[in-house]
């Protein structure tokens, strides 16, 4: 095909495999919110939330596979911030004695 | 005037859309992307201050906004993450049919994402319609006299708890309507290209702009994909 193509670009049906997975999962964190599952159950939603959004940022956002290995570095750099804002945030907040 | 006998891997200068300060095609293409996602950061992180503002109160106040939370539309929620999944799937074959150079492929991929976005906005819309007719909508009209479930037992909200009730509804507010004019102006940027690519303004040399905007989609997506649960999941379990 044209010189452009950096890497092979993924099939239509993979791509569907893709969404197919993301509303699987979906309905995987609707079904364990019902589910008494103590403390875990927050952690279990954002653990499902975040292999949604690392299969959208991997595949559908094309970082995988992407011939400019700087757009992964960046990508993680931004997440890397959000948590050093939220940790240390945290970290002020759950040291204070409540009222 | 175009040779195509001569060897591309010096000039690339067949391809009409490069510019000259870049080495070739592929370099354009990825420091147009790499500019999107340094934007997009920007994004997290605007959005991350309000992440963080809930995560805190949301330890501070559980019980308001476990109480909050279940007001929320658990079906109306999971379907509009749906559609916004699907759209995302439909912003990615639009990019792919834009490389492959199928131009009515991609137009109707492009008119189905904009169609999804704005089936989202009406859901939106319905929630917030029955938000205002329940008078959870902070400000001085806010009333708030629901119970919350916990664990199969029904408890009302303290009356002290009242006005961090009404927080949560701030924060939802503040969330999901910034969340949504993103959604207002992806769909005005998609219909815009729409009406290009139907014009044929996009080929495999040249398709950029499909591209940037699909990463700006991907990400209103993402942040989505944390709100639902949230905002809509908390202590649902009987």
């Amino acid at each position: 095909m044209s010189e452009n193509t950096e890497h092979g670009t993924h099939s239509r049906g993979f791509y569907v495999a893709i969404g197919i997975s993301l509303l699987v999962l979906t309905s995987v964190t609707v079904f364990a919110a019902f589910v008494n599952l103590g403390p875990f159950n927050p952690v279990v939603a954002l653990l499902i939330a975040t292999i949604k959004a690392t299969l959208v940022v991997l595949f559908f956002m094309h970082v995988k596979g992407a011939s400019e290995k700087l757009t992964a570095a960046i990508v993680v750099a931004g997440f890397f911030f959000l948590a050093i804002l939220l940790t240390l945030s945290l970290a002020d907040y759950l040291t204070r004695s409540w009222r | 005037m175009h040779d195509s006998q001569v060897i591309t891997v010096e000039h690339e200068a067949h391809n009409p859309a490069l510019l000259h300060h870049f080495a070739d095609a592929q370099q354009q293409k990825n420091a147009a992307s790499l500019g999107m996602w340094l934007f997009l950061v920007t994004e997290i992180m605007f959005f991350g201050g309000m992440f963080c503002a809930y995560l805190i109160y949301r330890l501070k106040y559980f019980n308001a906004f476990a109480a909050g939370s279940q007001q929320l539309s658990i079906g109306l929620g999971a379907f509009n993450t749906g559609v916004l999944l699907v759209s995302s799937l439909t912003v990615v074959l639009a990019v792919k049919a834009a490389e492959d150079g199928k131009r009515k492929q991609l137009v109707t991929y492009l008119i189905l994402t904009v169609v999804l976005g704005l089936t989202f906005l009406g859901v939106k819309a319905k929630e917030y319609a029955e938000k205002f007719e329940k008078h959870h909508v902070p400000g001085p009209t806010f009333q708030f006299t629901e119970t919350f479930n916990d664990n199969g037992q029904v408890i009302p909200l303290q009356a002290d708890e009242i006005p961090h009730a009404q927080l949560f509804f701030a924060i939802y507010f503040a969330m999901t309507g910034m969340h949504a004019l993103h959604m207002i102006i992806g769909c005005g940027l998609f219909t815009v290209l729409t009406v290009f690519a139907w014009k044929g303004h996009y080929s495999p040399a040249y398709f950029t702009p499909i591209e940037n905007a699909g990463l700006y989609w991907h990400l209103v997506d993402i942040i989505w994909i944390y709100l639902f649960p949230l905002l809509y999941l908390i202590s649902r379990h009987r």
